[in-house]
């Protein structure tokens, strides 16, 4: 019941405003040249970024599952942070390291080489792989971790190399779980907006959602961005048919909770990998982000009052966003581990895009109402579609390990309703909710999307201001106000992640 | 009395047919070769496998409309008997109140279980920091807590050792004989039914046999019992 509802919350926002888009497009004939182009460099560049950041997430996944070591739980937090930082935060910390005047480019020059560009495909591409690296380690990790202790005590004791471990063990896990991680970061590369609106542009390094905004702001060509959005529409529709088969459960039964400490594999050469994998992920993740901070840290009581306002705005409309995704995430996730409709439904929101979601809400709702005006709720009901999709992946392995081996017992005891829900399903799900919640506010946090569609100053979110703020080149104040935002987004997703760690200890 | 009136379980090519009573307070060995349908039989009777057609009755009331957790009976699975986040406590709670809502005299039910079962000291343990016979003997002290008339048993033990498995079914035994429980136990071993249940269902080729005293069962066994036990 509950579940029904909330699948026919989603399709009516998502089929509603992609309808408001295809009868204001009318087609592609609105289209340009130049837009052919975005489209192509939208598909290389989402393609390159997720196979890179899938690729080099399963090294640096296996020596965190494997390896104990101090800072090892701040890391795996930290983790978090970058796919959940705003965009354009980032993106100051990537131009502090690899920018024209960073640490990269005084290195090179110093050894007498040539210095490198951040600008155009290859920022872009780095930008994601930044962003997408640690979320895939995380996704990895889990899945690492819904391996019984049991199995890997068992591979201990049957006395499986790294290499059959790797065959019976791994491999299942992570062809169960790759595709799934892959799918994910290149949807979200599918539709960058903001990197590509700070590193990209031109004619070479221009993704559709970047021209949907272009065509929306600048020429205010309503039917061309409509057009724009169904390009994008189908783009990601064919990117999910292709792969839709891929992702399916996995089969690994329960294990009894034991907290077996089980002995890391010896051997020096598979310590030294370990080692340069964790470190290498280490510096590419911390540096960026220490820059920005150095910077912006000093200058943060210096803000001014609209700053905090904004900030404050922002936060309430993270938690209303949190909120929803959990509302319409979880019993979404119960009954999709036994109807796929139900995944399907929960999955719908990746057709769409922010860009898309915001120009098909504005379709419907400028008639009645002033935009500016209901750019917050709109901004909440947009980011908690968007984090849906997320929430859900994130939920469904453990529903499904939830139904398979409990369901039997439950309803042999008559545990039903509340009682079930309190009970059995959330203290079973803690973890993957705690994630889901951090996942979402930080995302709904540092969203920069619709928000700028609806802009207006008096209702800034603090991304937003930011954006203001770097516009209007008051750099000190922008690191600032770039610190604080990365403080919020950060410590939203370190607390939720915490009440699911500890919910059940 | 439990009653598998002209029963049909079938699920893809696999089909089994009952036709039987089996007496209150009976404990019943189910043995047969492996495939034969002895957990999906029980599967029925406990309300998770529907049957194709025939009726299940307990003194003469139809079980189909009643869900798993209201049939007057519980089960002890091969596995997964106990939820491993809450402490054995909780998990015996669970018999009396599935909100876990206790009154003093719950309490004073669930003390008395703990007890019975030799489970003093261990009520504020999780299941995974227990042993196996430990397990057991939750899943019975919470099975003896719910007091339904019939007992199905689907392997509970098979992970015990001789001794343990021995230890468990005399327990079973005792409790059972006290509130006049029927037992249906699901058993790979012939010595196991001889020691613990005075008939047996013999389920083979299709069907599943009327009880029959195991002795007599297990000392003429017809062929494809015969070749299961490998006489």
């Amino acid at each position: 019941m509950a579940a029904r509802l909330a699948a026919l919350a989603v399709l009516a926002l998502v089929l509603g405003t992609l309808g408001a888009v295809a009868w204001r497009a009318g087609g592609l004939g609105a289209l340009q040249a130049a837009d052919i182009g975005a489209a192509r460099f939208t598909v290389v560049q989402a393609l390159v970024s997720a196979t890179l950041s899938a690729l080099l997430a399963v090294p640096v996944a296996r020596a965190l599952h494997r390896r104990r070591f101090p800072g090892r739980a701040a890391l795996i937090s930290l983790m978090g942070a970058p796919f959940i930082l705003p965009a354009v935060v980032a993106v100051m910390g990537l131009l502090a390291v690899f920018g024209r005047a960073g640490m990269l480019n005084d290195g090179l020059a110093i050894l007498g080489l040539p210095r490198v560009s951040i600008y155009g495909a290859q920022g872009v591409v780095l930008a994601h792989v930044f962003f997408n690296l640690p979320l895939a380690t995380r996704l990895l990790l889990q899945g690492w971790q819904a391996i019984p202790s049991e199995r890997f005590r068992l591979a201990a004791a049957l006395g499986f190399t790294p290499a059959a471990t790797l065959r019976h063990l791994e491999g299942p896990m992570l062809r169960a779980t790759l595709p799934g991680a892959w799918l994910a970061i290149f949807l979200v590369c599918l539709t960058s907006f903001a990197v590509a609106l700070t590193l990209g542009g031109g004619p070479a390094a221009t993704t559709i959602e970047l021209a949907i905004y272009q065509a929306f702001r600048f020429d205010f060509d309503l039917a061309r961005a409509a057009s724009l959005g169904l390009l994008q529409v189908a783009l990601c529709v064919a990117a999910l048919a292709a792969t839709a088969r891929i992702a399916l459960p996995q089969g690994f039964g329960a294990g009894l909770d034991r907290r077996t400490v089980l002995a890391p594999p010896v051997g020096r050469a598979l310590r030294a990998q370990d080692a340069a994998a964790i470190a290498a992920a280490a510096v590419f993740l911390i540096v960026p982000m220490a820059a920005v901070l150095a910077r912006g840290l000093p200058a943060l009581a210096g803000l001014p009052g609209p700053v905090w306002l904004a900030a404050g705005r922002s936060l309430a409309v993270a938690l209303a966003a949190t909120a929803l995704t959990l509302a319409l995430a979880l019993p979404l996730a119960l009954a999709a581990a036994r109807q796929r409709r139900f995944e399907w439904a929960g999955t719908l929101p990746l057709v769409a895009s922010p860009l898309v979601l915001g120009t098909g809400l504005f379709l419907l709702l400028y008639p009645f109402a002033a935009p500016a005006t209901l750019a917050l709720p709109v901004t909440v009901a947009v980011n908690a579609a968007l984090a849906l999709p997320f929430a859900l992946r994130t939920l469904l392995p453990a529903t499904r390990r939830l139904d398979a081996d409990y369901s039997r017992l439950a309803a042999s005891l008559g545990l039903f309703g509340f009682a079930r829900l309190r009970l059995l399903t959330l203290p079973r799900l803690a973890r993957p909710l705690g994630f889901a919640a951090g996942l979402s506010a930080a995302l709904s946090m540092g969203d920069l999307g619709v928000i700028a569609l609806f802009a207006d100053p008096a209702q800034a979110t603090l991304p937003l201001q930011l954006y203001a703020l770097m516009g209007a080149y008051r750099m000190a104040d922008a690191a600032a106000a770039a610190s604080l935002l990365m403080a919020l987004s950060f410590g939203l997703f370190w607390l939720f992640d915490r009440i699911g760690n500890h919910a059940n200890a | 009395m439990l009653t598998l009136e002209n029963l049909v379980l079938a699920q893809d090519d696999f089909r089994l047919t009952a036709n039987f009573a089996v007496p209150t307070g009976a404990r019943v060995a189910v043995i047969g070769p492996s495939g034969a349908g002895k957990s999906t039989l029980l599967a029925a009777i406990a309300g998770f496998f529907t049957p194709a057609s025939g009726r299940i009755l307990w003194n003469g009331q139809d079980l189909a409309p009643l869900a798993p957790g209201a049939r007057p009976l519980s089960i002890l699975f091969q596995d997964q008997n106990l939820f491993p986040h809450l402490t054995v406590g909780q998990n015996l709670g669970l018999g009396l109140n599935p909100s876990l809502r206790l009154s003093a005299a719950d309490r004073a039910a669930i003390a008395t279980a703990i007890a019975r079962t030799g489970l003093d000291g261990l009520a504020d343990r999780r299941p995974g920091q227990l042993s196996g016979g430990q397990h057991s003997r939750v899943a019975l002290a919470r099975a003896l807590l719910r007091a339904r008339p019939l007992l199905l048993l689907d392997e509970p033990f098979a992970a015990l050792g001789p001794a343990l498995k021995a230890e468990m079914l005399a327990l079973v035994a005792k409790i059972a004989a006290e509130a006049n429980t029927t037992v249906l136990m699901v058993s790979h071993d012939p010595a196991d039914a001889r020691a613990f249940a005075p008939l047996a269902i013999l389920v083979a080729e299709g069907q599943a046999l009327a009880p029959r005293p195991t002795a007599e069962l297990l000392d003429n066994p017809p062929p494809p019992l015969a070749r299961y036990l490998g006489h």
